[in-house]
């Protein structure tokens, strides 16, 4: 047949119309462009202008389509009609759930608000939600961050102002290393794949630390298979070999940090805290003039090796007892290697390395500027080493003092807020003591005496009740975890359930999938929330659930209050929360309805408005008692935090407001017509040096991110950490028990430690670690019923390496029984060679429970699919000791979810991976058997 | 059976970089997006919520093992999809004419109107690169966007295939491989972009740019950094003599 071909049409029409607003697949906050014909979805791609993704989409975004048509969404308030956990339940009205609702709460809050335990998950209205809880009165709120990666925050925070991700970035466009560590495939996820690629290109190298080389590490130049939980050993190793060549950067370390501090060397009550002015100010020596001044008296040259003697009493700089520390010969290259896996040569050429490019490629931008200090400064010094890091180093029980021991890194490379270095985003900067303290003064009937959720620095910042006895249910900010910046929600049901420290009455979450791979110990939590006591009432009395999707929790809640989906909401990505920005901008986001709901279903923060003004919630009614807010735009809009400071930044007050400016009716629809985006950007000559330049705190304050200019110190030496040692060594009126003393004292050293979280774990007996991560192309349980997602991930076996691979014999198609101190699973095997030899893992939250997101019983999902969750318990392993151990950082309370030590075995194939569950009864059916989807074929 | 054209205008095609490509499947989602809704009929999918699901993807990525002799194993990312082959088989071997490569681009297209669905041509594909829907009974695979690439209703910048425009790395991209000075054309020169499977005799448009060496940065014979000082006192007698020279 000769050549022919048809005439096409190469111009189609693409769409009626492009609406701009915000993806949710996950939380990196893209922006994208929804395409509609004839108001159906009809296509996603990313939003070129938007500072986070500038255009690009990630597979996940660009499946969102699948998500808002899901069989699996939600259509009705629900009350549950038998038993929890049957999964029977009937539609009600709205007027009928709210009033369900109103008629449980407004006694508690009357009596006794604690008795409402208010958790929100992966909620990225928390400056919204923790408002509502915090007008309600109860102490007990928090979102997922104590089980995802406070340890990550909080340690960023307490040190420089500020850690990764929504904290800061790579300075992507000058680096020339970059270093990334643990991290699971997302967070960031546009963001980090556009940088990788953008340095690439521009021959700059990579290296990958994690015991697993796909994704990023896959792409990495350089990967290290490190052993995981030692990271901040092979961290202390690389600041042990930089120290002893002096391969640090003395100037910025002397000016920048509070290594020029002195500290109270003298046995008493004040040894290891700093010397300080009457004010309060920490003090430095002046090299110039050889006296002790404030850590900020201008013009001052702060010594690094000086001593002072006052009183009697000598005292010391902050940078000699790291110099005791760090050349410590325990933290030798040599000493460290078989615990972490690296050879001692490897590790000393990467320090040589990151030595030889923060040093010997030092550049300067031809801007002058200004210290806090006022010293004059004719260019800006730039070091091209960058690094990031997230959960993977954080989910550890020494994640807390890891983290710390990453930042001191970067820090005494002089790297952080200069350029080719790692760069934070506005509202951080901003140092611990600009954040709010935690509260928990509960008043019958009032809201909380202030925010739940802060910074404590001391014993005296700690939640507990008069008795001593802790004042949250997850017991955060108490002498298990001083530091638990996040809360910890991984112990709210075991706590409800135990009654320990108290019992609640109403448990109420949103988005956090619990009964089955939001927790630990997943058979356990259902049994908790199942149980009953002598009299046969629930041992927690009653559970109120919203979510968008039949998750698995569904059928453990009481009544359910159905969420909207993405494009169906407004939603504020705000500067008073977690907002958008750049290193080089200022930034927030709305989200939108671009499509109504075809349910009779609310979003979570609209629903809330009303429930705030039916329970006369002061903030959330007007004077005459009527509602406040009509719903959550409306909220966006006129809600006023601080004078002039609302919960958007952008067109405030007649329009020209950029970030303070009185409510704008017309705000959200001056940020639709803008794509959906608001952003500032940092004159040049500010951006850099952020924490002590003052051209870049003005333009701080005038933007509304903080009311005074706010200069400080990076503290490697964390003053606070010490203040609860020398609690711990009987100083001071409020006392840790006994049997928390010695774990105090080993654990919250004021400069980054490294030990092993093994121990705890039984590590000797189950050799192995495993671990999980999240795939690119799928999120939490949001994405697994995703009909095309699944396509990708439906299934996920143990990746085993070569050697246990050998070890044990295995085969294609074989099966394994994994064991730990906390029970065992039987699952499918892999193979996979590019892995750390002692560590397995699978993709986290694939597996699902048969019933549940409207997939068929016999999807793979749930015959082959499993959790690690099983084999995590909430508490670490009985020590005899009688007492419950949090499997948690002992800091901050953050889940350790990778101290799991297992052992694997091969296994006879069952017929389906163990432990396996009953069906749940879905309360909406399950899925089409095909799918043909076209705008205008089922129009 | 079909005739290919002697030659082409031009060769456009994508120049996919497997030393970037992290495997995140967002170009294979993003095609399967724009697919779905455009060219011809919806990319369907068979038991989407079941046992077995298995739908249309024009684009899919696989990943590869690669275990040298020595040093550490390594991941490769390699996404694969219709590579719009000058001597395309998949096209003379069609009875009804409706596999064709364009004269003025060389895209390789199914004319779905005249598509019996024999399948023939996904057997002579050497890549894999065809999928029968099952739904329509039709044959389908990349169209490089053809309705994309040339769409007035685009604004130019998008004016590309929908996998380029979203790939995060920016792993993909596309542009006409027959002009030696078009920046594709000078990105495989610098970087010695291969054909996949040359032995085929398929002559494919799209070439793979390959991954740069691994594990090899540090030169394990360069010196390691010299030490300063072995303990705090004597690191406190460098410090003194450095900071007078600062």
């Amino acid at each position: 047949m000769a050549h022919q071909q048809p005439k096409l049409d190469l111009s189609p029409k693409v769409s009626d119309e492009v609406k701009k607003t915000t993806c949710y697949m996950c939380a990196c906050r893209c922006g994208i462009n929804v395409h509609l014909k004839d108001g159906k979805v009809a296509y996603i791609e990313g939003n070129r202008d938007h500072p986070v993704n500038q255009g690009v989409l990630c597979a996940k975004g660009s499946a969102g389509i699948m998500q808002v048509n899901a069989p699996s969404r939600l259509r009705a308030p629900l009350k549950r009609v038998g038993e929890r956990g049957s999964g029977e339940f009937e539609e009600i009205s709205w007027d009928e759930a709210l009033d369900i609702a109103a008629g449980w709460l407004k006694p508690i809050r009357d009596e006794d608000p604690s008795k409402l335990a208010f958790f929100t998950g992966r909620d990225q209205s928390q400056s919204f939600t923790s408002m509502w809880a915090q007008s309600f009165g109860t102490p007990n709120y928090a979102a997922h961050g104590g089980f995802c990666s406070v340890n990550m925050a909080a340690a960023g925070i307490y040190t420089m102002g500020g850690a990764f991700w929504e904290f800061g970035q790579p300075d992507w466009d000058r680096t020339k290393l970059f270093m990334l560590f643990g991290v699971a495939e997302d967070h960031d996820s546009n963001p980090i794949k556009m940088g990788i690629g953008k340095i690439k290109a521009k021959g700059a190298k990579v290296i990958g630390v994690n015991p697993i080389r796909t994704g990023y590490n896959a792409v990495a130049d350089e990967w290290v298979g490190i052993t995981p939980g030692t990271d901040g050993l092979f961290i202390l190793a690389l600041i042990h070999e930089l120290f002893k060549s002096g391969k640090i950067d003395l100037d910025y370390l002397a000016h920048y940090t509070n290594a020029s501090v002195l500290v109270n060397e003298a046995d008493g009550p004040e040894k290891g805290l700093f010397l300080r002015t009457t004010d309060g100010a920490p003090m430095v020596i002046d090299r110039k003039s050889g006296e002790a001044k404030p850590w900020d008296c201008p013009g001052i040259e702060p010594h690094l090796g000086g001593t002072l003697t006052v009183d009697g009493v000598t005292h010391r700089t902050v940078f000699q007892m790291m110099l005791e520390e760090f050349l410590d010969p325990k933290n030798a290259a040599e000493a460290v290697e078989g615990k972490v896996g690296i050879p001692a040569a490897r590790i000393k050429a990467i320090a040589a390395e990151l030595a030889r490019v923060a040093f010997e490629e030092e550049f300067e931008l031809p801007t002058p500027w200004t210290d806090f200090r006022g010293r004059k400064h004719k260019t800006m010094k730039g070091r091209p080493v960058s690094m990031h890091a997230m959960r993977g180093i954080s989910a550890h029980a020494n994640g807390f003092q890891t983290c710390r021991a990453l930042h001191t890194l970067q820090i005494i490379l002089g790297t952080v807020e200069v350029p080719g270095g790692f760069r934070f985003k506005p509202p951080y900067p901003k140092p611990s003591e600009a954040h709010p303290k935690p509260h928990c003064k509960v008043t019958p009937g009032a809201p909380l005496d202030g925010p739940h959720l802060g910074f404590t620095h001391g014993p005296d910042d700690l939640c507990l009740k008069d008795d001593g006895t802790p004042a949250r249910i997850d017991k955060a900010f108490t002498w298990e975890n001083p530091m638990s910046s996040h809360g910890m929600m991984h112990m709210v049901i075991s706590n409800a359930h135990a009654g320990d420290p108290y019992k609640i009455d109403t448990l109420f979450m949103y988005m956090a999938n619990m009964s089955w791979n939001s927790t630990m110990n997943t058979r356990g939590v259902i049994d908790m929330l199942t149980d009953k006591d002598d009299n046969g009432d629930y041992v927690i009395p009653r559970i109120i659930y919203s979510d968008a999707y039949s998750s698995e929790m569904v059928a453990y809640a009481d009544l359910i209050l159905p969420d909207t989906t993405y494009l169906e909401r407004h939603d504020c990505i705000s500067l008073l929360d977690r907002p958008i920005c750049e290193a080089d901008a200022a930034a927030d986001a709305i989200r939108w309805p671009v499509i109504e709901p075809d349910r009779d279903v609310k979003g979570f923060q609209s629903m809330l408005c009303e429930l705030g003004a039916k329970l006369d919630l002061p903030g959330f009614v007007n004077e005459d008692g009527s509602q406040k807010y009509a719903d959550y735009g409306d909220y966006i809009t006129n809600h006023i935090r601080r004078p002039g400071v609302g919960p958007l930044a952008g067109w405030r007050g007649n329009g020209d407001g950029q970030g303070r400016g009185e409510a704008n009716p017309e705000q959200l629809q001056r940020y639709i017509d803008n794509g959906g985006f608001w952003i500032k950007h940092i004159p040049e000559g500010s951006n850099y040096y952020k924490p002590w330049n003052p051209d870049y705190q003005d333009w701080a304050v005038e933007t509304g991110l903080y009311d005074k200019p706010q200069h400080y110190l990076f503290q490697l030496y964390v003053e606070p950490m010490r203040k609860f040692q020398l609690a711990a060594e009987g100083v001071g009126d409020r006392q840790p028990p006994d049997h928390l003393r010695e774990r105090i004292k080993n654990t919250l050293t004021p400069l980054p430690i490294w030990y092993d979280p093994s121990v705890d774990n039984r590590g000797d007996e189950f050799t192995v670690t495993a671990l999980t991560q999240r795939p690119m192309a799928m999120y939490h349980s949001w994405g697994s019923q995703n009909a095309w997602l699944r396509q990708i991930h439906g299934q996920n076996p143990l990746f085993v390496p070569t050697k246990i691979w050998e070890e044990n014999g295995f085969a294609e198609g074989d099966w394994a029984k994994v064991s730990s101190p906390h029970g065992d699973i039987t699952v499918p095997v892999a193979h996979m060679a590019a892995l750390n030899e002692n560590t397995v893992w699978t993709w986290n939250a694939i597996g699902k429970r048969k019933g549940a997101w409207a997939l068929k019983p016999d999807a793979p999902e749930a015959t082959k699919g499993f959790l690690l969750n099983h084999l995590i318990h909430e508490l670490l392993p009985p020590k005899g000791d009688g007492l419950r151990w949090a499997n948690s950082d002992p800091v901050t309370g953050q889940a350790a979810w990778f101290d799991l030590k297992v052992r694997v075995e091969k296994a006879k194939a069952p017929n389906e991976a163990q432990p396996a569950f009953p069906s749940i009864k879905s309360p909406v059916g399950t899925g089409p058997d095909e799918l043909r989807v076209k705008t205008d074929q089922d129009a | 059976m079909t005739q290919l054209p002697s030659q082409t205008e031009k060769k456009l095609g994508l120049v996919i970089d497997l030393d970037t490509c992290v495997g995140c499947h967002a170009c294979v989602v993003s095609c399967k997006g724009w697919n779905t809704e455009n060219y011809g009929a919806p990319l369907s999918d068979q038991d989407p919520y079941g046992a077995d699901p298995s739908g249309t993807f024009l684009n899919r990525v696989h990943s590869y093992e690669i275990t040298p002799s020595e040093g550490a194993a390594q991941l490769i990312h390699f996404p694969k999809s219709c590579l719009h082959c000058e001597d395309a088989p998949c096209v003379t071997v069609c009875p009804t004419g409706a596999s064709y490569k364009r004269l003025e681009d060389g895209i390789v297209l199914v004319n779905e109107s005249s598509c019996i669905g024999c399948g023939l041509c996904a057997w002579a594909c050497p890549y894999g690169a065809r999928e029968m829907d099952q739904a329509e009974g039709v044959m389908k695979k990349c169209t490089l966007c053809v309705d994309r690439i040339y769409n007035e209703n685009l604004p130019e910048e998008d004016r590309v295939p929908a996998c380029v425009r979203t790939c995060p790395a920016g792993a993909r991209h596309f542009g006409d491989l027959g002009d030696e000075t078009s920046d594709v054309s000078k990105l495989v020169a610098e970087r010695g972009g291969m054909d996949l499977m040359p032995e085929q005799g398929t002559k494919p448009v799209n070439k793979y740019l390959p991954p740069r060496p691994k594990d090899e940065t540090f030169d394990v014979l360069a010196p390691f950094l010299e030490p300063v000082a072995a303990e705090p006192k004597g690191f406190l007698g460098w410090l003194d003599k450095t900071l007078e020279r600062l």
